[in-house]
């Protein structure tokens, strides 16, 4: 393996210092996020991490309104819906993460395509609080 | 990867399933002993417990519904037929397809030629949002999870890449519900007994009695867009489009083609069998379909010699509207993209060229994850045996689909089931 920093765990260290990272194949140059030790594409070992500029395209999205209960800790019910989707990164492949900034009062009229940019978002209860990934418009 | 024909031919020669639905006073192995009771009355010649040399169940989590582990012995205690092999297979809202498949594997190997499958799941134990965050655990609790997906959000997410591919009308979502409903009304096994008619002409009358403004809806459609009756989920899905929480369990009897006359003069065959899998939903090459459920089909009819037109009907698992019209796709019972017009012109329904979901399916019959793939093959059995009775489909049928998801389409499996005679 010729990089040892690619344990699932770095994902999230880096969403702390707001920076999205994945993995490329030496190999085939595939890349991978959450970044992976195992080529899905040629199966070699050889990666190295590679850090994505943080922008994209919304693929695909839907506004909640019965939440998870993680959600509902954070604030969110019927009446303050969210919004989660999946992102195409300008390098290729796609990631889940919530949206934010977006106007939520007509969810048809969110337009699939809209350019977005990382940002971070937190939540959870005060000794739990840490950053998560999300996405606003660009 | 080619699809090898089975080793030896197996056959379903008994079916039978609980009640589905919401029973507070009932554990798991009540609701399997019911369903083996049952089971026990449908082989023909009869069935001693005896011969069962063993016992596969499919249950995604009875761990986190009911605090139990270890489930499949004490079922088979519960039925009498300890100390046979007894496993539990665990692939999500799979589970029940994935335990009969690995039982026919195991009777096509030759190892035996009686197996019993079971399917369970106890979910309404727990309040709903605990419900909702065990169901969770099927997706990628690290990656997928923690940007606030929720199961009903998965599939919506599904639904707008679908519709903003085809241009789809989700009231097409609708029609699947009130479809599954009709065919539900007429199944009284089935959680919904009820057509959304009669879900309306109810609600009216609760309103009349209690003194309150009774609604004005006229057509399902009203109905089913008001959004105070059918509250939104997840945008664009709304209640009825989204299966229930269900308890419920289902067996099937399964045997090889060497024994099966000392069971009945009527098998239904296992024609094909299929299973593929995924990784999350973001990292799929499309999102406007199940890649998995495709695969596992080519696998199924490959094995079978025949092609999606020769399927005279399927179940298929509609655990949300969406995953219906993207299912009569990925099965390649129409065009990518014409699902949702089908939908919308009823050739799905039991009269229609391609009837999916006789049963009700999961939205209306109920989905009690870990049984509802093998209350797949108990609805395929009836019609094809010729008595699902109100809800018999017209015509002489000889194949049958059926198709059981895990997740998002981490998994899918596929059975083709030939009635020959």
């Amino acid at each position: 393996m010729s990089d040892c920093k690619l344990e699932t765990k770095t994902f999230f260290q880096a969403i702390e210092n707001e920076v999205l990272i994945g993995s490329r194949c030496l190999s085939c140059g595939h890349i991978s996020i959450p970044q992976r030790y195992i080529c899905s594409r040629c199966h070699s070992t050889e990666a190295e991490r590679l850090e994505f500029v943080g922008t994209g395209k919304l693929a695909a999205f839907t506004v909640i309104y019965v939440p998870a209960t993680e959600m509902m800790k954070a604030g969110y019910d019927s009446k303050n819906p969210y919004m989660v989707g999946i992102v195409t990164l300008d390098e290729g492949p796609r990631i889940s993460a919530q949206i934010v900034g977006m106007d939520l009062s007509d969810p048809a009229k969110i337009k699939i395509g809209t350019p977005l940019k990382m940002t971070v978002i937190e939540r959870g209860p005060e000794e739990q609080r840490r950053k998560f990934l999300a996405f606003e418009p660009l | 990867m080619t699809a090898k024909k089975l080793a030896r031919g197996v056959a379903v020669a008994g079916v039978g399933m609980s009640k589905f639905g919401v029973f507070s006073d009932k554990s798991s192995r009540d609701l399997f002993v019911e369903a083996y009771q049952e089971l026990r009355k449908t082989v023909e010649k009869g069935l001693s417990p005896k011969d069962i040399e063993a016992f596969y169940l499919g249950n995604f989590s009875a761990d986190q519904f009911e605090k139990q582990g270890h489930l499949a012995p004490i079922v088979a205690s519960w039925i009498g037929i300890s100390p046979v092999a007894s496993a539990r297979m665990e692939d999500a809202c799979a589970s029940g397809s994935v335990a009969l498949r690995q039982a026919i594997l195991a009777i096509a190997s030759g190892q035996y030629d009686v197996v019993l499958v079971g399917g369970l799941e106890k979910m309404t134990d727990l309040p709903t949002a605990a419900v909702t965050d065990a169901l969770a655990s099927a997706a990628d609790t690290l990656f997928e999870i923690p940007a606030g997906f929720t199961f009903p959000g998965f599939y919506a997410t599904m639904a707008t890449a679908y519709m903003d591919k085809y241009h789809a009308d989700p009231d097409a979502f609708l029609r699947v519900a009130i479809k599954n409903h009709e065919n539900g009304a007429l199944n009284d096994k089935a959680q919904f007994n009820q057509t959304i008619k009669d879900v309306m002409a109810g609600k009216k009358a609760k309103a009349e009695q209690k003194g309150q403004p009774v609604p004005t809806w006229e057509t399902e459609m009203d109905f089913l867009k008001d959004s105070k009756a059918n509250p939104m989920i997840a945008w664009p899905l709304r209640l009825f489009d989204c299966s229930p929480v269900s308890d419920g369990a289902a067996a099937v009897l399964l045997v090889s083609e060497d024994v099966v006359s000392k069971y009945t003069d009527h098998p239904i065959y296992v024609a094909g069998i299929g299973q593929a899998s995924d990784g999350a939903l973001a990292e799929r090459e499309s999102l406007t379909e199940v890649p998995s459920a495709a695969k596992a089909a080519a696998q199924a009819y490959e094995m079978a010699g025949i092609s999606p037109a020769d399927i005279d009907f399927a179940e298929v698992h509609d655990c949300f509207t969406i995953a219906e019209i993207m299912a009569s796709e990925d099965l390649g019972f129409f065009p990518r993209g014409e699902g949702w017009k089908v939908a919308m012109e009823g050739k799905t329904s039991r009269t229609g060229e391609h009837p999916i979901n006789p049963s009700g399916g999961l939205k209306a019959k109920g989905h009690p994850v870990g049984a509802s793939g093998v209350a797949q093959v108990v609805e395929v059995w009836k019609q094809l045996q010729g008595i699902a009775g109100a809800r018999q489909l017209p015509g002489s049928l000889r194949y049958a689909l059926t198709h059981n998801v895990g997740g998002t389409g981490q998994t899918t499996v596929v059975h083709i089931f030939e009635k020959r005679n």
